[in-house]
């Protein structure tokens, strides 16, 4: 019997176009019950999420958009009877006091040198932030010692050189905010690195000093340090030698910041395996010279993320300073609201609205960086 | 003849000698150390003479002229209460928020936690947003929010919310039924006791049995039926000896129940939701240090979802959680202390805001206010730390 090459009428001689996948088995349809309604149980979860979402998102996305007031020069723009609706976020508020949360009192003709510091400071900071930029050392130079010495000079003012001076009450806002952050990084990092070496010192004395440093400032709250530099700082000092307003918690905030910051470092120090410790004892290094050279490069490096999650407190932290009179952005805000140009009913939201989305862009900022860079040191761990 | 013992002591410089240095350097920080502290003291005792202010702890027992809204303990300003007894009331409103907040946040913080876990996506997004909003946005700006922007803009008294059971809010705070407790109640809430008691020693024997003949015993049902089955029991023998005085509007305010003030309620649910959120992240953590292997070596005995978590993935994961947990407790405790933002009567607003005012007495006031907070931490650090070793792996 032959092969028949014959054509048959039931046989396809070509092959049919690829068909697409069942819906229910591939995309977004399998997605959902796969990820959604695979059982009773998580469909009721996807029910209560989507219920909480309802619950949450609509009136979210109508008070903050859709019912806002954007422009307007007073409040009457943010009335409910004079916009005949329902009356959202007052955004116009936002926009008129703009100048004054981001600066407080400082004078308007002086503003420029504020905005040379911001600039000068983002310089500094992404010097350091960025792992791969050039002279880092240098970066960290210019950081941690000309920066703030630049920008005292410039925001307090220097008559020598034709600068006049501004006094620091008249300093508010997110000037302040950043101001006490910075002021805290600059001071604890280096005091925090004594602090750890310190708690890690052979020296019985030394050590003790550390611990109950340490131990002390971590037991309390901020808040009691803060009162504490208010009211005992100018009693402990000779006579009428009474410190600057802003200078009281400031003192406070970095001591606060470098018992913190010990910790951290501490933990990196602990991460250096002991050879490292010995070999550079057996090439004849002296202490600070192994510390310098050897330990605190490799331990710094690998206390990035811990840094900045230290960062990322001190800097929500820096709104205590509020309390005890200092104008930070949440005092700022807060005085707004008393003023009668602008008090409606949505008013107050609206400020906190606007503070909560700066600390939020910040800190998530920060966090997205600190995780990366943990990231991309573990990259180094793998084998 | 050459002097051999020479090269057995290396001759260095004393100045390079470690041992040398070692005591030089600590001898500079005493002595640093030490004119630190004169130099302030002797500052602060002529800045105070010169300010008439005086000093030692007498002023404990002067008689107080203000008056607090919430008190645990009697507390008023015409019955000769204290600064003393200040403390104690602001040092119990302190402990009372720290302890609610506490078990709060644990509760919130371990579903948010397992829920950012969850196979379901959108649960696990929901917790995702709910913890980086939380985390991101100053612990002072949300309670600024809860007290000014949610709670004070409830309607008055008048047209306040009913939540149900004799329940009703209003920006005056929070209205609920209060048990009063007749001749009787005693053997009630001895009944409780009791219940608690005997299900303690009924899961005992239980655990006993089963390791040595394997039965299991039905600890859940027996401990409800003791529980909550025997109190009730009691309750209606007893002829019902607990009635509930429920509030009132009477004029613009309610009257009677128990009203429970918008200050609490805020910094409570500040501090819980706030926290909540970082015990998530720590849970979370804790889970995933878990490996895989243990859930499919768990399910390859032949256990069940429940029991594997119960009995493998909880007991290990524990390990990782408790240590960030107890710092998270701590700072729960010590961010109680931005009550002084909201005016809630907790030590810090009580003693080192209005007593410290009122007296001037700050060396004083601030020292034994730090010393209250750093006893809770160490305390409560130190019973952690028991916890833990109870709970930490038993090497060889």
């Amino acid at each position: 019997m032959a092969i028949t090459t014959e054509p048959v009428a039931y046989v396809r001689g070509t092959p049919i176009a690829e068909q697409p996948p069942p819906l229910l088995a591939r995309g977004w349809v399998a997605w959902v019950r796969e990820n959604l309604f695979s059982s009773v149980g998580n469909t009721i979860l996807t029910l209560i999420a989507l219920y909480i979402i309802y619950l949450v998102v609509p009136p979210a996305i109508r008070f903050f958009f859709l019912d806002a007031v954007w422009t307007g020069s007073d409040r009457e723009a943010c009335l409910a009877a004079n916009v005949g609706r329902e009356v959202g976020a007052c955004w116009a508020y936002v926009d008129a006091k703009f100048s004054y949360f981001v600066y407080g009192s400082y004078p308007w003709d002086e503003r420029w040198r504020v905005d040379i510091v911001f600039v000068l400071g983002a310089i500094g900071i992404a010097w350091l932030l960025w792992l791969d930029a050039p002279k880092r050392n240098l970066g960290a130079l210019y950081f941690f010692v000309i920066f703030p010495v630049v920008a005292f000079i410039l925001l307090r003012g220097w008559t020598a050189v034709g600068l006049e001076r501004v006094d620091t009450s008249l300093w508010g806002g997110i000037l302040v905010t950043l101001v006490v952050s910075i002021v805290g990084i600059v001071v604890s990092l280096p005091l925090g690195v004594l602090l750890a070496l310190g708690r890690r010192s052979r020296l019985p004395l030394v050590r003790l000093a550390s611990v109950i440093f340490i131990e002390v400032v971590r037991g309390v709250p901020l808040i009691t340090v803060l009162f504490m530099a208010n009211t005992m700082l100018p009693l402990f000092l000779p006579g009428n030698m009474s410190p600057d307003r802003l200078l009281r918690p400031l003192v406070g905030v970095a001591l606060f910041a470098s018992a913190y910051m010990a910790e951290v470092v501490r933990g990196g120090l602990q991460a250096i395996p002991k050879g490292q410790y010995e070999g550079a004892m057996s090439l004849g290094l002296g202490y600070w010279r192994m510390m310098r050279l050897i330990i605190l490069p490799q331990a710094l490096r690998i206390v990035i993320p811990g840094i900045v999650n230290t960062f990322i407190g001190l800097f929500k932290d820096t709104t205590l300073v509020s309390i005890v009179g200092i104008f930070d952005l949440i005092k700022t805000v807060e005085v707004t609201l008393v003023d009668p140009t602008w008090a409606t009913p949505v008013t107050r939201l609206t400020g906190y609205a606007f503070a909560g989305l700066f600390y939020f862009i910040c800190c998530y900022g920060m966090s997205r960086y600190s995780l990366a860079v943990e990231r991309r040191l573990a990259a180094g761990q793998k084998r | 003849m050459t002097d051999i013992t020479q090269s057995t002591s290396p001759r260095t410089s004393v100045i390079n000698d470690p041992r040398v240095r070692g005591v030089a350097y600590q001898v500079i920080l005493v002595v640093v150390l030490a004119f630190l502290v004169y130099e302030a003291t002797t500052n602060a005792i002529e800045n105070l003479r010169r300010a008439r202010i005086a000093s030692g702890f007498d002023f404990l027992s002067t008689t107080a002229g203000f008056d607090v809204n919430q008190t645990l303990i009697p507390f008023s300003s015409s019955g000769g209460s204290t600064y003393g007894d200040a403390f104690i009331v602001g040092l119990l409103n302190t402990l009372l928020v720290a302890a609610i907040g506490i078990v709060l946040a644990t509760i919130l913080g371990f579903i948010v936690g397992v829920a950012r876990l969850s196979s379901n996506w959108m649960v696990a997004k929901l917790a995702k947003v709910y913890v980086e909003a939380i985390r991101n946005v100053p612990l002072l700006l949300q309670l600024f929010i809860w007290y000014n922007a949610v709670l004070k803009a409830l309607p008055n008294p008048r047209q306040s919310y009913e939540v149900g059971g004799g329940v009703f809010l209003n920006n005056r705070g929070l209205f609920a039924p209060q048990p009063l407790l007749e001749p009787g109640a005693g053997l009630v809430i001895g009944a409780v006791v009791v219940g608690l008691i005997g299900s303690f020693v009924f899961r005992a024997w239980a655990r006993r049995r089963q390791e040595a003949t394997g039965q299991q015993a039905p600890i859940g049902t027996v401990a409800l039926a003791l529980i909550v089955g025997l109190p009730l029991l009691v309750f209606l023998l007893t002829g019902r000896p607990i009635a509930f005085s429920y509030p009132e509007l009477r004029g613009f305010n309610f009257a009677g129940g128990v009203q429970i003030f918008p200050e609490f309620v805020a910094l409570l649910v500040g501090l819980s939701t706030y926290t909540a959120a970082f015990i998530a992240e720590i849970v979370r953590a804790g889970i995933l240090a878990v490996s895989r292997g243990q859930t499919e070596a768990a399910h390859a005995l032949g256990l069940r979802e429940g029991p594997t978590l119960r009995l493998v993935i909880i007991p290990q994961a524990m390990r990782v959680i408790v240590p960030p947990l107890t710092s998270q407790y701590l700072n729960l405790t010590k961010n109680s202390s931005l009550a002084v933002a909201i005016g809630y009567p907790d030590l810090a607003q009580v003693f080192m805001g209005t007593v410290l005012n009122q007296t001037g007495q700050a060396v004083e006031v601030i020292a034994i206010t730090m010393a209250v907070y750093l006893a809770i931490s160490l305390i409560t650090s130190l019973v952690m730390n028991l916890y833990n070793r109870r709970a930490a792996i038993v090497e060889r």
